[in-house]
């Protein structure tokens, strides 16, 4: 009996041992930032494979919190609500408008359906070189401009395709027989749809709205281009304040990156909790 | 049709009733309270605090309320561009005198008039004035200066160096310390050589001098002192700071913000860039930056912020401006403000900036700048002989300011696009006529209702924003006065503009390299994302949670800086790679110095960044798999991987090509890993279409239109790359 327990203890041991080298490759760059983050001002003169700063301190974690605006009131906090409300409020209304439209496309049969599918995957392949300004003119005539709403609605509505594709595919990998038994037992379409097929996608919702909440949380020109008032700055555009044209606060710029990425972390912890196997298997024959 | 309701609903609400904590600022002239004056700046730190208290003083002079806003500095010129033509944005803005150039032709900017009156004139330095002034207009009210200054480690050189040879001759230097270090790789601290060897940029007439004899004796110079190892290979700004902070490095050529970064680390002392006994004795004479208040034309049309204009270049601004902010301020009487007077540092700054020539403000030095760099970078790596290098700097500047194509006439493009639509007009109404067509359209409604809000919110917010920006492709000039130009960018674009087809920077070129960018990521991304994935899917695992949240770090700490941490561990010198490598008994290796490791390092870093995303997505994927053949997989050794081959991976394929599709061309659109890392090195052979792109909107001379056909040509590439992977999926290949 030893003989299969062994090999199963060592697979065991295999997978921590590469899933722990992945984790160190995945945080050794994050080190050099956090160092320079804990460093009052890095000394990099001497080349080194391990980063630690020779005499660690908070000073730039201060920096970034205790920023205040002219009139001295804090900030940072009314930035980071900022950027949450924002984000938070993007990965709702793109999932919400989008998980209905892919039910669409994965279920039903349209006119235009193939259109619209070639449009979609259009605007993926399009560089956005030159749309903020469109996009500014387009706020200013809503009325939207330097509000947080307009914001969200221009993330939300460019979090929308990849959303759409993700969850078209998901509803496809769905067996309609789930949904065609709920109808049999009285269920509308709306309702097997809404009942059925929506609570069965639940981790692809899960990634759709962790990446609509990314691509916000970072985003960066169009933020500095569409709001106009400290107050109502999001995280990005913050940190960015301390690049400057000839020099920059390297220091207070890494605190602020950590500082920044750790909303992130949290809200992805309490998503991932959805990334579980078997909400489909077993209800059809498998 | 609950939830489509609710949906709609919220999107409406969150467009008129979300709170609009920050509703657009009231109108300049209301009359409730006092006016109010914008006013932009990109200041921070002492600047900024100095800045703010100038305003308060303002406040307690007048009824006026200056509302002022720090901008960062890398959006502040789109930021201005996107605002003012549309009558928002500031009032007054303060900025550097080289971009007149850009924002007179843009209209960004009015004449100063009463803001800088003739009666002023005496009030600020010549050089200032000079550097404010376009053919005759003065556009501003000079503020401060900025130029290059050599400071000094006291400890290690006592005396005030008169010579530059005086410093590289400096005994009793240890080994692997520098007697001088500067970012010798830029063309804006390569300029004090140039000048002292009576070279420049640019001829009075505006052509490009920096290919004449001058210059190549000055690119020489400085290549002979980083063969002798007299400045630091590859010098950052930051480690530039950190050997002059460190005492590695007797002397720094900086501007005046290094003094804020030294704080009292080191006992230093700031003098005028020396002679060069090597150039004839010419005087090292750095670039002058004069940051100016400007007007927008709303601000100059409003008597409120012209008058506040005046007032931030008067004495009792600047006093304040030099004595909290360490300004080199323009306006002379405030030098005899005894806390300005006994500033040694900002004396010293002053008697620099007599020395310095005022960066010319034209849209020809704005096209310089790159072919400068680049050859400069050339040269240094010891890739080519400064002769080559320079005349290699030339053609490409003829090439970014080459005359614009001419006026074509639009009725060509007005009759295909209205006989297009005709045409579409008649299909769609014959199409209509025929019943079984009625039939499938009335069986789509439902379809419709369903689909209805992204329908909206993609069209107006994505396409719309995305044809307009197409449509620029067929114009060159400015915004405010576009020129039709018909294909003329994209024959430019396509025949290399005369160069060879597969010359460095030509289409062709680029488009390779981005295919091999493209490919070689997504490669990497799936691999090693859909491996993970399938580890952290496993059915009985403990810490998954964990090693989960660990695992997306790269995608959640700002791309911006990691990249930068990326490219200093590639850092010739100091980077860790190299120590690592050196630990292992190998030679450091210049990475940014050939195209493969340049390319290598951008890879590495992409697929740092990248593979989360793919992680991520795989493991929502696994979730479509029964646990049983998870389970089955486990306990069946032999034929693990021809499940993993034939029963997972199609399984979870359906669900990941949508991503992988998209990943691709992200990738091929991802340019801000190509420009923090390798920035294009080696001579912008690691540059991907995009950056190209980018390059033409932003570095060369603001072609718009020209960066606009490129992304045309770009979209068009990869719709012919999908469609192809489309047919060779067969017929059940689906869309993407």
């Amino acid at each position: 009996m030893t003989g299969p327990r062994f090999t199963r203890w060592a697979e065991g041991a295999l997978v921590h041992a590469a899933l722990w080298g992945a984790v160190l490759a995945a945080l050794y760059p994050v080190l050099w930032v956090v160092s320079t983050a804990l460093s009052p001002r890095e000394l990099t003169v001497k080349p080194r494979a391990i980063p630690w700063p020779s005499a660690p301190s908070l000073e730039n974690f201060r920096t970034v919190v205790g920023a205040t605006d002219a009139a001295k009131a804090q900030l940072f906090l009314t930035q980071v609500g900022n950027s949450l409300v924002v984000s938070l409020a993007t990965a709702f209304i793109a999932v919400a408008v989008a998980t209905p439209a892919a039910y669409a496309l994965a279920r039903f049969e349209f006119v235009g359906q193939k259109a619209s599918l070639r449009t979609l995957l259009a605007t993926q392949l399009f560089p956005t070189v030159a749309s903020a300004v469109p996009l500014y003119l387009l706020l200013d005539a809503l009325n939207l401009l330097d509000s947080r709403s307009g914001l969200v609605l221009v993330y939300a509505a460019s979090a929308v395709p990849f959303a759409l594709f993700q969850l078209r595919a998901s509803f496809q990998a769905v067996p309609p027989e789930l949904e065609e038994a709920a109808m049999v037992d009285g269920a509308t379409r709306f309702g097997a749809f809404r009942l059925v097929a929506v609570p069965a996608i639940r981790p692809a919702l899960a990634v759709t709205a962790l990446f609509a909440v990314m691509s916000s949380w970072n985003e960066f020109i169009l933020a500095s281009t569409l709001l106009s008032r400290e107050t109502s700055f999001t995280l990005p555009v913050v940190l960015q304040r301390y690049v400057g044209e000839y020099d920059a606060a390297w220091g207070p710029f890494a605190a602020g990156s950590i500082l920044v990425s750790l909303p992130v972390m949290g809200i992805f912890y309490v998503l991932q909790r959805h990334l579980v196997a078997g909400l489909t298997s077993g209800a059809v024959k498998g | 049709m609950r939830l489509v309701c609710f949906s709609i609903a919220f999107f409406i609400a969150s467009i008129f009733l979300a709170p609009k904590n920050a509703v657009a600022a009231p109108p300049a002239e209301s009359g409730a309270g006092r006016p109010r004056v914008n006013l932009w700046h990109a200041y921070r730190g002492d600047e900024e605090a100095a800045l703010h208290r100038a305003l308060e003083a303002y406040r307690r002079l007048t009824e006026v309320e200056v509302e002022a806003l720090a901008i960062p500095f890398e959006a502040y010129g789109s930021k201005l561009a996107a605002a003012v033509p549309r009558g928002h944005g500031p009032d007054v803005f303060i900025e550097a005198h080289e971009r007149l150039g850009v924002y007179a032709r843009d209209a960004l900017v009015a004449p100063a008039g009463d803001a800088f009156p003739d009666e002023d004139l005496a009030r600020y330095d010549a050089t200032s004035v000079e550097a404010v002034s376009k053919g005759g207009v003065r556009y501003g009210v000079p503020l401060a200066s900025k130029c290059l200054a050599l400071f000094v480690n006291e400890q290690l050189v006592p005396r005030e160096i008169a010579y530059l040879e005086e410093l590289l001759a400096l005994p009793g230097l240890a080994p692997g310390n520098y007697p001088l270090a500067y970012e010798a790789t830029s063309a804006f601290f390569h300029a004090p050589f140039l000048h002292a060897f009576g070279g420049s940029f640019l001829g009075a007439d505006g052509h490009f001098a920096f290919a004449e004899l001058s210059s190549a004796r000055a690119l020489g110079f400085v290549k002979h002192l980083a063969d002798e190892q007299l400045i630091p290979e590859e010098p950052s700004g930051t480690l530039v700071i950190d050997l002059f902070a460190s005492g590695r490095a007797a002397a720094v050529v900086s501007g005046p913000w290094l003094a804020g970064e030294l704080g009292n680390k080191v006992r230093y002392r700031v003098q005028p860039l020396p002679k060069l006994a090597a150039a004839g004795q010419g005087v090292m004479r750095p670039f002058l930056t004069v940051e100016t208040a400007m007007l927008s034309p709303k601000g100059a049309a409003r008597p409120e912020a012209r008058a506040f204009a005046r007032w931030l270049g008067s004495t009792a601004s600047a006093v304040v401006r030099a004595e909290k902010g360490h300004q080199v301020v323009a306006t002379l009487a405030a030098w005899d403000a005894p806390a300005v007077k006994s500033d040694a540092l900002l004396v010293a700054f002053h008697r620099a900036v007599e020395s310095a020539v005022p960066t010319p403000s034209t849209l020809a030095m704005r096209a310089a700048w790159e072919p400068a760099n680049r050859a400069i970078r050339k040269v240094l790596r010891g890739d080519t002989e400064p002769e080559d290098a320079l005349h290699e700097a030339a053609t490409r500047f003829e090439d970014a300011t080459r005359p614009l194509p001419p006026a074509a006439s639009p009725w060509g493009a007005l009759a295909v696009a209205g006989f297009s639509a005709v045409a579409g007009i008649v299909y769609f109404v014959r199409r209509a006529r025929m019943p079984r067509f009625r039939r499938a359209l009335a069986a789509s409604l439902p379809s419709y209702a369903y689909a209805a809000p992204a329908t909206l919110a993609i069209t107006l917010l994505v396409i719309v924003p995305l044809a307009a920006g197409a449509a620029t492709s067929l114009f060159v000039g400015t915004r405010e006065d576009p020129r039709y130009v018909g294909l003329a960018n994209y024959v430019a674009i396509l025949t290399a503009r005369g160069a060879g087809l597969f010359a460095q920077g030509s289409f062709y070129r680029t488009l390779l390299v981005t295919v091999s960018w493209m490919t070689v990521n997504i490669v990497f991304h799936v691999v090693i994302g859909v491996a993970l994935g399938l580890l952290l899917s496993r059915p009985a695992m403990r810490l998954k949670g964990l090693y989960r949240v660990l695992l997306i770090v790269p995608w959640a700490v700002p791309s911006y800086v990691t990249a930068l941490a990326w490219k200093g561990m590639f850092h010739k010198q100091f980077g860790s790679l190299n120590a690592m490598l050196a630990t292992f008994g190998f030679e450091p290796r210049a990475w940014f110095a050939r195209f493969d490791t340049a390319f290598s390092a951008n890879v590495a870093t992409n697929v740092w960044l990248g593979f989360p995303f793919m992680m991520v997505v795989a493991m929502a994927a696994l979730t479509n798999v029964p646990q049983e053949v998870m389970e089955a997989a486990e306990l069946d050794g032999a034929s693990r991987w021809k499940r993993l081959r034939f029963v997972t991976l199609p399984m979870i394929a359906p669900t990941l090509i949508p991503a992988i599709a998209l990943g691709a061309a992200w990738t091929f659109n991802m340019f801000n890993v190509v420009f923090l890392v390798s920035g294009g090195e080696p001579d912008g052979s690691t540059d991907i279409l995009v950056s190209e792109a980018y390059r033409w909107a932003f570095t060369r001379d603001a072609q718009y239109g020209y960066a606009a056909a490129y992304a045309v040509l770009i979209f068009v590439v990869l719709s012919l790359m999908s469609r192809l992977l489309t047919r060779l999926r067969g017929p059940e290949g689906q869309t993407p």
